[in-house]
C-alpha cells in the first residue's frame, strides 16, 4: 500500500486500529487532550460519555480532513481543521439535545471543550491529512476507543474512592466516608499520576522482556 | 496579491486554491450546521416541551393535569397563549378531581459556573414550596451538580415553608440555606458539603423568586382554580 507521497506503508489496517488503543494511547503515551482527561473524569458516567462524543467528532472530522486533504493547500490547514472540527462539535451538541435532554444536561459543560481537545486536532494534522479515508477512520476509531478507556480507567477510580459510587450505584455501606479529594481537580491529577505509572511500568516490563537486560544492571 | 504576482513566483502557490479552500470548507461546514440545527430544532423544541411539563408533575406531587397561565400587565393571571413571554408565565396542577394541587414556577439565577434554570412547585393551600426541580445547570459536575441528584438536599423541597406575613406581601421568614445537617427552621435548606456555592445559589433563587410570586400566587390562587385541567398534555 502506498500513502500520497508514494512511501510504502507496511503498515496493516489493524495495525491502525490497535495502536491507539495501547501502543500509542492518546492518554497513557502521548499524554494528549489532558483537559478533559483531568476535567470530566470525575464519574464514570461523564467519562464514558466524554469519550464516545470525543470518538465521533474525532471519526467524523478524521475522515472529511482525510477526503479533503487534497483540496487543502498546507497553509490554510489549521484554519480549515478547526472548522472542521468545531462543525462536528457544534452537530453532536445538537445531536445529543435532540436525542435526550437528561443526556445533554448530564454532558452539556464538555461538549464544548471537545473543540479545544489537541488529540483531534493532533490526529487530523499527523495523520487524517497524510493518508487513505479508510486509513483515517480507523485510526480515529483507535485513538478514540483508547481515549474513552483512559478516561474510563480514571473515571472509574476516582468515583469509586471519592464518591463511593460506581455508574451512580452505590458500592459502600452508608458508613463511607467517601475521599472527596478525589472528585476534586487535585484528585484528578494524583490518579493521572499512578495510572501513568502504572502504565510506563508495564510498558518498561513488556521492553524488558522483548530486549534481554545486561546482567550487571541495576 | 493580484494572481499574476502570485504565478509569478513559481514556488509561492496562487491565493485561488488557498480561497478555494476555506471558503469551500466554509460552505460545506456552514451548511452541515444549519441543516443539523433546522433538522434538530423541533425535536428539541418537543423535548424541552416534554421536559418542562414532566417537571410541573414531578414538582406538584398529585397534580395530573395542568394548564399555563401568563400574569398581565395589572397584576392579574389569564391563561396563556402561544407567543406570552415565558418569564411571565406560571403552571398550575390539578389533581384528579380537579382542585388545584400547586403552582409551578420558573425561576433562575447565577450559580457557580452559570444560570441556574429551576422550577419549583408552590401550594398555595400548605403556604410551602413541594418540589423542586433543576432544569438547566452548568454545575461543576460530581460536586455542585449534588443540588439535581443528592437525595437529602431534594428532601429539603417537600414541605419547604414559604408562608406570608399578616400583610400577605412579605414572606414570615425568607428561604436561606444553612450548612449540612444545622436545619432549625422549615424554611431552611439543608445545604450539601462540596457544593456550598450552588446550594446557597438555588436558595437565593428561590428567596428571590418566592418574594415575587408567592404573594401573588397566593392572593389570586382563586383565578386558577377556572382552570381545571382542560388542556393537559400540551
Amino acid at each position: 500500500m502506498t500513502d500520497s507521497k508514494g512511501r510504502v506503508d507496511t503498515t496493516t489496517s489493524t495495525d491502525e486500529f490497535i495502536k491507539g488503543l495501547w501502543r500509542e494511547n492518546p492518554v497513557f503515551v502521548q499524554v494528549l487532550g489532558m483537559c478533559p482527561v483531568l476535567a470530566v473524569t470525575n464519574s464514570g458516567i461523564n467519562a464514558l460519555a466524554m469519550g464516545l462524543a470525543t470518538t465521533f467528532v474525532l471519526v467524523l472530522s478524521n475522515a472529511l480532513v482525510s477526503m479533503l486533504r487534497h483540496f487543502i493547500p498546507r497553509q490554510v490547514r489549521i484554519a480549515t481543521f478547526i472548522l472542521i472540527i468545531a462543525t462536528f462539535v457544534t452537530v453532536v451538541d445538537y445531536l445529543i439535545q435532540a436525542i435526550s435532554l437528561d443526556l445533554h444536561r448530564a454532558l452539556g459543560a464538555f461538549i464544548s471543550l471537545i473543540v479545544v481537545n489537541c488529540l483531534i486536532l493532533g490526529r487530523a494534522e499527523a495523520f487524517a491529512s497524510k493518508n487513505s479515508v479508510g486509513r483515517s477512520v480507523l485510526d480515529g476509531l483507535g485513538m478514540g476507543l483508547g481515549f474513552t478507556f483512559a478516561l474510563l480507567c480514571l473515571g472509574c477510580a476516582r468515583e469509586i474512592l471519592g464518591n463511593g459510587s460506581l455508574f451512580g450505584v452505590a458500592l459502600f455501606p452508608a458508613g463511607y466516608q467517601p475521599w472527596i479529594v478525589m472528585i476534586l481537580p487535585s484528585g484528578g491529577f494524583f490518579t493521572l499520576a499512578l495510572w501513568l505509572l502504572l502504565f510506563n511500568h508495564l510498558k518498561a516490563r513488556q521492553q524488558a522482556a522483548a530486549t534481554p537486560l545486561p546482567e550487571a544492571s541495576p | 496579491m493580484s494572481s499574476a504576482d502570485a504565478n509569478a513566483t513559481h514556488s509561492q502557490p496562487s491565493s485561488w486554491p488557498l480561497y478555494r479552500a476555506l471558503v469551500g470548507v466554509g460552505i460545506v461546514c456552514g451548511l452541515l450546521i444549519v441543516s443539523v440545527y433546522v433538522l434538530t430544532l423541533p425535536v428539541i423544541a418537543r423535548n424541552e416541551a416534554e421536559a418542562l411539563q414532566q417537571a410541573v408533575f414531578q414538582v406538584l406531587p398529585g397534580a395530573v393535569s395542568r394548564a399555563s397561565f401568563v400574569l398581565t400587565a395589572d397584576d392579574n393571571f389569564r391563561r396563556a397563549v402561544e407567543g406570552d413571554d415565558p418569564r411571565r408565565m406560571v403552571h398550575a396542577g390539578y389533581t384528579g378531581d380537579g382542585l388545584l394541587a400547586g403552582v409551578a414556577i420558573e425561576a433562575q439565577g447565577m450559580g457557580y459556573q452559570d444560570v441556574i434554570r429551576i422550577l419549583y412547585g408552590y401550594a398555595p393551600q400548605s403556604q410551602a414550596i413541594v418540589g423542586m426541580q433543576v432544569l438547566a445547570s452548568k454545575e461543576t459536575p460530581g460536586l455542585g451538580d449534588k443540588i439535581e441528584k443528592d437525595l437529602a438536599f431534594l428532601a429539603n423541597f417537600r414541605a419547604l415553608d414559604v408562608s406570608l406575613g399578616n400583610d400577605e406581601q412579605t414572606l414570615l421568614q425568607p428561604i436561606e440555606a444553612v450548612k449540612s445537617g444545622s436545619k432549625t427552621l422549615p424554611s431552611q435548606i439543608d445545604g450539601i458539603t462540596g457544593a456550598t456555592i450552588s446550594s446557597k445559589a438555588i436558595a437565593a433563587i428561590l428567596r428571590a423568586s418566592s418574594a415575587r410570586w408567592v404573594p401573588l400566587v397566593y392572593r389570586l390562587q382563586g383565578e386558577f382554580a377556572e382552570g381545571g385541567g382542560s388542556d393537559d398534555g400540551q
